[in-house]
């Protein structure tokens, strides 16, 4: 079976690739709109060199040569949300081509190529007032996406499972997160997939006719996808009969692919070289500044903090999936040697009271210098593990210290030896009938009194502490 | 004193030394409008109103001494396909018969910012297809000089607002002679900078790669004032140069010394109405009595150039016209889906010379055509920009005709390809980006105008003007007098 992807990726630049609309997401309809988004007689576009230098870093995170000089092409074809009934693209001679993308899937490094990556604007959105555009009295338009600058990158046919498609995906998500060019929100539409696949009959040696699937909107469903049209395909085979082209839907409902054919038809988009903008000559000077900004991609970061930090795969996976993760991690290890504890804390309570909290890491109140605090805390014995459970509540609640949540919440233990002796002789002294029997051997009542002891102190006594005077003042 | 009949350069002296206001000017032009218009159709939009509140807002500055150009106060008249704010832009065509541009073009932006009041909108033919004005979807616009000949196009509402006085000057639009040819039927100096002079952001799409905004004057001096005020870079359109604009009113009195001027032979120049032919022969002994150096030479690629120009014509125009689809703005006709809407509003929107480009266009631009009709074209279409930059190194400037024949009749050409023929000597400037100028030099034996043209190397405006300017004096002494 061979797999290729194309996927659209926005560009997370401030303004459009055309205008300098505002590309935000939401906003009233229609109001990130000027005459050049909406298409309006007379409107020129101006290329914005921002979507130009995202496209080259994505570019060049994906081992991608950089064009010295591309050009942009019209795709025509008429669509309501396509203002100027044609998306200004690029088709012959595309931004970045020839790289490369190294991914995992359990635990096997696998290898899958991108033929090219080239910019192209966005359309705008058609709400129906039905639940499809069939059951529709009428349709509104909103173009304030129209013209958010895109990526389409495409592989080539070298992915050999559904589950490797979705391995490449999340790794490509996670490289353009990297680089910080696309915010990657499949929910969004800001990262969208199409795929196309073949399979080859066992014994047979070509390859058979190429469908397409469309309207992948999530990681599983490409998944969910690809396996029921490997299916499909396999059952027809078995019958005998061929695989016919086409162009199929992902019904994520039902669970399956229908075709598109009659709507899709065959376009010709007629494409032709856009006649409103030069070509696009790239400095190459630029794109050697740009390849030394780009930060560690995100296999040689997992790798280097297995290696560094002598942490498992498991955990290195973890903090490499987000460099902000990764980042959080690593300033924290500075001030921090038991990079085991850390990143428990951090797979374990930190991501649970994140989650809790609706929070990503960035938004967060917590600062690795108080998660240090935290840990040290801890180890100090000044309050327990569950205690500072508590604690990292409130830090990510307040933005206080870790010691001053701490004090607040008057969980300080008492460690002091003065102050715990005298709680464990009025304690011993208020039961003398069981010490008497446990300086006779009876062992469990050791944790009877630590018991009392820490009812007398409300939790705050150090327990390791009063265990070791009690036994030494049942020993006198 | 009829102020009408004046070229802007006359209206400037007697503005400057007080001697009559914006509002006389004005008023003026707005009286010979109500006088004439009826008859000549040359508007489809006049903005009264508005051009007499800008007048008056001129007249305030000049008093308090803060006029913001030599040419504040001028009024002028924008073809429909040029965007100004507010006021219908319907490109002469059904479709966006109700549509009103929310923006100023570039140009228009600029002549509010020199303090010109604009006087309205001028007739065309539909999205600028033709060479009459006769497509044009919503009037008959006539030739002040003939009222049974065609004003030229697709600039013909424009050449005859100024031919008959109802605008001291006008911008047009040139994609394949459109000021040049409405400029020699109607007896005017029409400008055709070079491709990327001036800012076509505003300027309806019909060819990207081919469209420039031209201008129509009385004379030379009035054209070269014109196009100083719209020259330059212009940072929202991508295609216009950055690249200095040189004084063009100081070449004007260069006369022809030195100038190496250029005639082309050839099967082209055969078919040439004898006085145009004679015209041409009489202005180069002209040019050379006043020392310019004379040189023939042929340039046998230029009869490819009407295929190559209507392929890459109709092919960007298939795609630029491609989204007045019913959507957003303009017509639109109800259809029982999308599909529908679209095929009834094209179908009612367009006029039928714009549906066939439309038609050529698609085709040429077709999977299993390309390659045969619009590669081949882009390649002629650089071999004949080559060659024309081959020939500028031997000559300053070309001489040539800028139409083969005088104003013809109504309803004389119905057959496209012979209305497509009449751009033969105008389009190839377009194809090579190249600045051109007609200048009129007499008249017919029927008293129509007659002219010829001059084109120049890229950004060689100068040279154009000053030469165009030698051929004003020639066409004086013919006996020329508008
Ligand atoms: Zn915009």
């Amino acid at each position: 079976m061979i797999i290729g992807l194309e996927i659209h990726a926005e560009l997370s630049t401030r303004s459009k690739i055309f205008c300098s609309c505002s590309t935000a997401f939401g906003g009233e309809p229609n109001s990130r709109c000027c005459p050049v988004c909406l298409g309006l007689p007379g409107a020129l576009p101006l290329l914005n060199e921002t979507a130009v230098e995202y496209g080259i870093l994505a570019g060049l995170a994906l081992n991608c040569t950089i064009s010295v000089e591309s050009k942009f092409d019209r795709k025509n074809y008429f669509y309501p949300d396509l203002p100027k009934a044609y998306q200004i693209s690029q088709y012959d001679q595309p931004l970045c081509r020839d790289g490369w993308v190294e991914f995992e899937l359990e635990q096997e490094l696998l290898h899958a190529g991108v033929t090219r990556v080239h910019l192209e604007e966005e359309a705008g959105k058609s709400i129906h007032s039905g639940d499809n555009i069939l059951g529709s009295d009428y349709s509104s338009i909103d173009y304030n996406r129209a013209g958010i600058p895109l990526i389409e990158i495409v592989t080539e046919p070298d992915l050999r499972s559904p589950a490797q498609a979705k391995a490449f995906l999340e790794q490509l998500k996670r490289t353009l997160q990297y680089i910080d060019v696309s915010d990657c929100k499949m929910e969004e539409g800001s990262l969208r997939c199409d795929a196309n696949i073949s399979l080859r009959p066992q014994g047979g040696r070509a390859f058979g006719t190429k469908v397409e699937i469309k309207n992948l909107n999530s990681f599983r469903a490409v998944e969910r996808a690809l396996d029921h049209e490997v299916q499909r395909q396999r059952n027809v085979l078995e019958t005998g009969a061929a695989v016919v082209q086409d162009t199929r839907a992902w019904n994520e409902a039902k669970g399956v692919t229908v075709s598109m054919r009659s709507k899709e038809e065959s376009h010709d988009y007629r494409y032709f070289p856009e006649p409103d903008l030069p070509p696009l000559a790239v400095n190459q000077v630029w794109v050697e500044e740009l390849r030394q900004s780009l930060p560690e991609m995100p296999l040689p970061k997992r790798n280097r903090i297995m290696e560094q930090y002598g942490l498992g795969r498991y955990a290195s996976d973890f903090l490499a999936n987000s460099a902000i993760w990764a980042d959080f991690f690593e300033c924290a290890a500075k001030q921090y040697g038991n990079y085991k504890v850390l990143c428990n804390w951090l797979m374990g309570d930190v991501s649970r009271v994140l989650n809790a909290r609706q929070e990503e890491l960035p938004q967060s109140r917590l600062t690795p210098a108080a998660l240090v605090e935290l840990l040290r805390l801890v180890d100090d014995e000044i309050i327990s593990g569950s205690q500072a459970k508590d604690v990292l509540e409130e830090v990510c609640a307040t933005g206080r210290s870790s010691k001053q949540v701490t004090a607040d919440l008057g969980m300080e233990q008492i460690s002091d030896e003065d102050e715990l002796t005298a709680m464990v002789e009025e304690v011993l002294a208020a039961h003398p009938e069981q010490a008497q029997r446990c300086r006779e051997g009876e062992e469990r009542l050791v944790g009877y009194f630590v018991g009392q002891v820490m009812k007398l102190s409300r939790g705050q006594a150090n327990p390791k502490r009063v265990n070791a005077l009690l036994r030494q003042k049942l020993q006198q | 004193m009829k102020l009408h009949t004046l070229e802007a350069w006359s209206l400037r002296d007697l503005i400057r030394d007080g001697s009559v206001t914006s509002t006389d000017i004005v008023e003026s032009f707005l009286d010979q409008i109500r006088a004439r218009d009826a008859e000549i159709g040359a508007y489809i939009t006049v903005c009264g109103e508005q051009a007499l509140e800008a007048a008056k807002h001129s007249d305030e500055r000049r008093r308090e001494g803060r006029t913001l150009s030599d040419w504040d106060g001028i009024p002028a008249a924008i073809k429909d396909n040029i965007s100004v704010k507010g006021v219908a832009n319907t490109c002469g065509s059904h479709m966006l018969a109700q549509y009103h541009a929310p923006y100023d073009a570039h140009v228009v932006s600029l002549l509010k910012q020199a303090g010109m009041p604009i006087l309205g909108k001028t007739n065309m033919d539909e999205f600028a297809m033709g060479s009459s004005t006769e497509f044009s979807a919503l009037k008959t616009t006539r030739n002040p000089w003939d009222r049974q000949k065609v004003p030229g196009g697709s600039s013909g509402g424009s050449a005859a607002a100024v031919a008959s006085h109802q605008a001291p000057w006008a911008l047009g639009s040139d994609t394949g002679g459109s000021v040049r040819e409405p400029a020699a039927f109607c007896g005017l100096v029409g400008i055709k900078p070079t491709y990327g002079r001036v800012s076509r952001r505003g300027l309806v799409a019909f060819a990207s790669s081919l469209d420039q905004i031209g201008m129509l004057t009385h004379s030379v001096r009035d054209g070269a004032a014109l196009l100083q005020l719209l020259a330059g870079h212009d940072e929202l359109d991508s295609t216009s140069v950055r690249r200095e604009v040189p004084s063009y009113e100081s070449v004007l009195g260069a006369g022809a010394s030195g100038l190496r001027v250029g005639l082309l032979g050839g099967a082209s120049q055969q078919g040439l109405q004898p006085e145009i032919h004679e015209a041409l022969e009489q202005a180069a002994c002209f040019l050379a009595d006043q020392g310019a150096e004379i040189q023939e030479h042929a340039f046998p690629l230029l009869d490819k150039a009407i295929e190559t120009y209507y392929l890459v014509a109709t092919a960007e125009a298939s795609s630029n016209l491609a989204r007045y689809d019913g959507v957003r703005y303009g017509l639109r006709v109800e259809g029982s889906d999308t599909g529908e809407m679209f095929r009834r509003t094209r179908s009612e929107g367009f006029g039928p010379e714009v549906k066939r480009r439309i038609m050529l266009g698609t085709y040429a631009l077709s999977a299993g055509y390309y390659e045969a009709y619009y590669r081949k074209a882009q390649q002629v279409r650089t071999m004949i920009r080559d060659g024309f930059l081959e020939l500028f190194e031997k000559v300053d400037v070309l001489l040539g005709p800028t139409t083969a024949a005088s104003a013809f009749g109504f309803g004389e050409k119905p057959d496209p390809l012979q209305m497509y023929l009449t751009d033969i000597y105008t389009v190839p400037a377009n194809l090579a980006g190249l600045p051109a100028i007609h200048v009129p030099v007499g008249l017919d034996h029927g008293g129509l105008p007659i002219g010829l043209q001059i084109t120049a190397s890229p950004f060689a405006e100068t040279n154009a003007l000053r030469s165009a300017a030698v051929l004003e004096t020639f066409a004086r002494n013919r006996g020329w007098n508008r």
